[in-house]
């Protein structure tokens, strides 16, 4: 056994040896440790530096508000993983642990420097220190700050760990496995409720498990031998479900509640392959019971920080439970009495211990016993320093004043080699106010503790502000009872014996004789912050505490102030002269502790990121060396390289030989809804822009949908296919939108009409094919059907057959070429598609992606929605004013066409642009400008779409531009970063503007 | 995230609803009849209040029926859900 290693305990097996590394030295410790424990076991206190002064830190509690012992664990650059607090992570075979945040070592450090000019870092010194001058900036500043600033390092690689995510419903859930948690479960569960318990210790019982005391006796036992009982009666339960190792990380509205469960963390690494690492629970509880306990608070003075000052409670765990001593000279520093338990017990395994208590006296057992015992206390005395840099050596103690305002007296040294600190207690109201519960300020002891008002949910035990063994017993016990509905809780003769506490004294700020100025007493330990800082954005003139907190940054570290934030609340309180309770508290915000990101996406990595919507065709697409093209979830094929061509090269061929030939594309992904019902006309009248009424059956009409504001939502082809029956095609990227939209009217504005929706989207493939040679394919697939422009003109559609399978053929056009949709069911759209290449074969159809379809639209001067236009452009804007009907009465959005701010005209619209040069593609997105010369130049418009027309030989574009349907032949500016592109207003429609082509 | 009591289907998880905004705003039968602040009125302006709100909310991931509903914002509190074309509760 290691020098430190003292006592044997059941929750630590010392036959099992268990090696580790800590900044590449290798240690021991044993099966049950944590690194901390087995840290301390090796004499190690000092684990990092401080974020801001660079200062030595060492272990300072035994759990999740732990703020200096924070590790980088394992080395490789995958699992690597920052900010592991070392009082919470198990022990195991082949460990690697180093301390972060102190290049270039842990005993040697540069930033060190930063200890020494403190005087020059105050509060809010990032704001104020750094501003200026300007040009020190990038070369000085930033990499001063990077190098000597963060906290650890992130993986390089993805992570290869496994996380899931599981959902699970109960009666009752309760949160912590201490002793109220223990008895609130098996009220739950011997009273037939579905209970669900965790604890994110490896084992239940909390801090009553090692609490082996005779002034804690319960049914005439120890207390820790009399829940030893109840977790053995416990695990027999049937409708109960254990988690240990589950950390409650978010308490939502409605009793939905994320807990997050470590599964193989704890394991040595050769059986921690291929295990899930870490699953997260959604839990959603009829009833909620938090029995979370409480955080033991430090104690505010002048070199508070040193290794080997640790919170009295944690002294004692590391004792009672892991078999440690932190220390073999201990001074216990306390203003309550719950750390003589902690002297009782050093004293008790032999260890040297003296106890400074700033109470003049108390009259409790458990102070008796410390007596009795024969420890030495110091009475009415605080501590006024510390000394030893890498651990602390000695401590100069005072007496206090009458009223504990200052320090009296001589000082006196005391030598020790552990301070043990304990400031009283903060209940854990976390998850209480994240569910939405309120919080009353206690003055006797000066805690918040929940004010009960939900239905849903209580607390019990230390985090309801019951700290006495006694109270929490019988309390949780009524409470429980009345909660879940219960006469007989189990628990009602139980007998309790207790020490109790009757003297209570509390100082914020611990005086001393050298002035504030002078002192370092820390209150947020992990990101340096001091009581200093706090008074001086007092003076500065901050008084919310949310503000003091951001700008002293207390508070805001990985720990998120659990041990800091009442101490900062008090100080703004004592130095502003208001009581504590009118201050609030800062915001709990969820995770209580931190989450993996693995934790928190589970499954959803890698191809299960998002959804993936592939057409029927999809497959020919990616034998053909098709590149693809996101478009919402659709892959869709975006040009199609033949040897080596780029993406321009590729859209060049590919546009030239729709136009003169034959082109092919998959149109599948475009939105289809199918209407029906005998209002289906008047529907789409109110819908549309323009009349739906008189369109024929087996006709085919282009429609722009709006906003009720006016401006353009959606557009498509939407064919009549019977009297009360039509199929509406949208936007790829807007097809669910428009459908939500739609019914939306329907049940809540329209409810008289009878019509039906149903989108049919996946249900049919369509290829398009397009060129001057389509209808000789056409034909070629379908040789008895009639192509003439008489028997099948253009916009209209008819039904056909192909190889036994039912077609509808549509002679739309969206290339300004003649043009044809093949519609089937998706299960033949791969079968239509390789006829329709086969039947293309001696045209050289030519298959192409969204890139080309674009390219032609944009020759033709058909608008994309959502790329040539925003959400700010009305038809008219849009030079589309044939298609607003002016008989018709009403349309959604047609009100919005002529308020005042739609009828300027001075409103963005839509024109063609040419280059000067026609060779000077110019770049979508780019700005426009009337006067290069006028500063702040005036921007009047972009350019929404821009391509090099190999059909005409020269550089096209779409833009929008103020006032543009007025600007025929303007001359206006794209200015560039190196250069100003000179350009000319056009028509929009650059290619066949009297449609020969689409009736050839 | 809160349960939903939605009118066809019972109750399920939020994730499966979208809100769409303030309740019994009516679609002017008239439009064309309106001046351009009333129709900005209904275009435009809601309550966004802090308390108990009228809400149309949309079983997306379910029925989806359209249905409204009553709840205090500063809490969440679902006082009541009802079909559309039904009256509002008095809350
Ligand atoms: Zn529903």
């Amino acid at each position: 056994m290691t020098k430190y290693r003292i006592n044997k305990t059941r929750f630590v097996d010392q036959t099992k040896t268990v090696s580790f590394t800590f900044d590449g030295k290798k240690y021991h410790g044993f099966e049950g440790d944590t690194l901390a424990s087995a840290l301390l076991s090796n004499g190690i206190h000092l684990i990092g530096r401080s974020f801001k002064y660079h200062r030595p830190r060492g272990i300072m509690s035994c759990g999740s508000e732990e703020p200096n012992a924070i590790c980088q664990i394992n080395d490789n650059t995958d699992l690597t993983e920052p900010n592991v607090r070392a009082t919470e992570i198990e022990l195991y075979e082949g460990l690697k642990a180093s301390s972060q945040n102190c290049w270039p070592s842990l005993n040697f450090d540069i930033g060190g420097i930063n200890n020494l000019i403190s005087p020059f870092i105050p509060a809010g010194f990032y704001y104020k220190t750094f501003m200026w001058p300007k040009s020190f900036w990038k070369k000085i500043y930033e990499p001063l700050i990077r190098l000597s600033a963060g906290l650890g390092k992130s993986p390089t690689q993805p992570d290869p760990d496994i996380y899931d995510h599981k959902h699970e419903h109960c009666d009752v859930l309760v949160i912590g496995g201490g002793i109220s948690g223990i008895i609130s479960a098996k009220i739950a569960a011997k009273n037939n409720l579905k209970t669900i318990l965790i604890e994110d210790k490896n084992i239940l019982g909390g801090s009553t498990i090692y609490q082996n005391n005779k002034n804690f006796i319960i049914d005439n036992q120890k207390s820790n031998e009399w829940l030893m009982n109840e977790i053995s009666e416990l695990e027999k339960l049937d409708n109960l479900i254990i988690k240990t190792r589950t950390s409650l990380a978010a308490f939502h509205s409605y009793n939905y509640l994320l807990a997050k469960e470590n599964i193989s963390d704890h394991l040595p690494l050769d059986k921690k392959n291929g295990s899930i690492r870490q699953r997260l629970w959604k839990i959603r509880a009829d009833k909620v019971i938090v029995a979370a306990g409480a955080i033991e608070r430090p104690l505010i003075f002048n070199n508070n920080d040193r290794p080997g000052i640790i919170l009295a409670n944690s002294v004692k765990k590391y004792l009672d439970f892991y078999g440690v001593s932190t220390g073999l000279n201990n001074i216990i520093f306390t203003n309550n009495d719950s750390a003589y338990e902690t002297a009782v017990s050093l004293f008790e395994k032999g260890i040297s211990v003296k106890i400074v208590d700033i109470r003049k006296k108390s009259s409790s057992n458990i102070v008796k016993n410390a007596e009795d015992l024969g420890i030495k206390i110091y009475w009415n005395s605080t501590v006024v320093n510390t000394f030893g840099y890498k651990k602390i050596k000695s401590i100069e103690i005072m007496n206090l004043s009458e009223d504990g305002s200052n320090v009296t007296g001589n000082k006196h040294k005391i030598q020790c080699d552990c301070l043990s600190i304990s400031g009283g207690w903060t209940p854990m109201v976390h998850m209480h106010t994240q569910s939405g519960g309120k919080l009353d300020f206690r003055e006797i002891d000066q805690v918040f503790v929940p004010t009960e008002k939900s239905e849903n949910h209580i607390n019990v035990g230390s985090c309801n502000g019951d700290f006495e063994l006694e109270e929490i017993v019988k309390n949780t016990n009524n409470k429980v009872k009345k909660f879940l509905n219960i006469n007989e809780g189990g628990f009602d003769k139980i007998s309790v014996l207790c020490s109790k506490e009757s003297e209570k004294k509390n100082i914020w700020l611990l005086p001393n004789t050298i002035s504030e100025s002078k002192t370092k007493s820390f209150i947020d330990f992990q990101n340096d912050s001091t009581a200093k800082d706090i008074k001086l954005a007092l003076r500065e003139g901050f008084k919310s505490i949310e503000h003091v907190k951001r700008y002293t940054t207390t508070g805001m570290a990985t720990d998120q102030g659990k041990l800091s934030n009442m101490h900062a609340l008090g100080i703004i309180a004592d130095t502003a002269g208001v009581k504590m309770g009118t201050l609030g508290t800062t915001t709990f915000r969820p995770p209580f502790t931190p989450l993996t990101f693995g934790a928190i996406v589970g499954r959803s990595v890698g191809k299960f990121f998002d959804i993936v919507r592939k057409t029927s065709i999809h497959e020919w697409h990616v034998q053909n060396n098709a590149k693809f093209e996101n478009v919402g979830q659709w892959k869709r094929p975006w040009y199609y390289p033949i040897n080596n061509e780029n993406l321009h090269e590729a859209v060049q061929r590919e546009s030239k030989a729709a136009r003169d030939s034959a082109g092919i594309l998959d149109a599948s992904t475009l939105g289809k809804i199918d209407i029906q019902g005998s209002d289906a006309s008047e529907f789409l009248n109110r819908v549309y822009t323009n009349a739906w009424s008189k369109l024929g059956i087996g006709k085919c009409r282009y429609g722009l949908m709006l906003n009720e504001d006016g401006m353009v939502y959606d557009d498509g082809v939407t064919t009549r296919l019977g009297e009360n029956h039509y199929l509406m095609t949208t936007t790829t990227g807007g097809a669910a939108n428009v459908l939500s939209k739609l019914e939306d009217y329907l049940q809540t504005e329209w409810p008289e009409l009878d019509v039906y929706l149903t989108s049919v989207t996946d249900h049919y493939s369509t290829a398009s094919i397009c060129g001057p040679n389509s209808k000789k394919i056409l034909k070629k697939l379908f040789p008895n059907k009639d192509f003439s422009d008489e028997a099948f003109p253009h916009m209209s559609y008819q039904n056909a057959i192909i190889d036994k399978i039912e077609c509808r053929i549509m002679r739309i056009s969206f290339t300004g070429e003649l043009s044809y949709e093949i519609n089937v069911e998706s299960k033949y759209g791969k079968s239509l598609w390789e006829n329709c290449i086969a039947a293309g074969e001696e045209y050289k159809i030519t298959p192409y992606g969204t890139e080309t379809m674009h390219l032609l639209r944009a020759e033709k001067g058909f608008i994309i929605v959502g790329q040539d236009t925003d959400g700010t452009m009305t038809p008219i804007d849009l030079q589309m004013d044939w298609i607003v009907s002016k008989k018709k009465y009403d349309f959604i959005g047609k009100r919005s066409l002529y308020r005042s701010d739609t009828i300027r005209e001075d409103r963005k619209q839509l024109v063609g642009l040419l280059t000067d040069d026609p060779n000077e593609i110019l770049e979508e997105g780019a700005q426009i400008v009337f006067e290069l010369d006028k500063k702040p130049v005036d921007m009047i418009g972009h350019v929404t779409s821009s391509y090099f027309s190999p059909n005409l030989n020269k550089s096209i574009a779409l833009a929008v531009v103020k006032g543009g349907k007025k600007m025929k032949g303007q001359k206006l500016f794209v200015p560039m970063e190196n250069k100003n592109i000179n350009v000319t207003v056009s028509d929009f429609i650059f290619l066949d503007k009297d449609n020969k082509r689409i009736n050839a | 995230m809160f349960v939903i009591n939605c009118p066809y289907c019972g109750e399920r998880d939020q994730s499966e609803f979208s809100c769409g905004g303030e309740a019994h705003i009516v679609r002017p039968k008239q439009p064309t009849e309106l001046s351009d602040d009333e129709w900005a009125e209904y275009l435009f302006m809601r309550k966004n209040i802090k308390g108990v709100q009228f809400e149309r909310w949309n079983h997306a991931h379910g029925c989806r029926k359209w249905f409204n509903m009553v709840r205090d914002t500063s809490n969440d509190k679902i006082h009541a859900v009802y079909k559309m074309g039904e009256k509002p509760p008095v809350i």
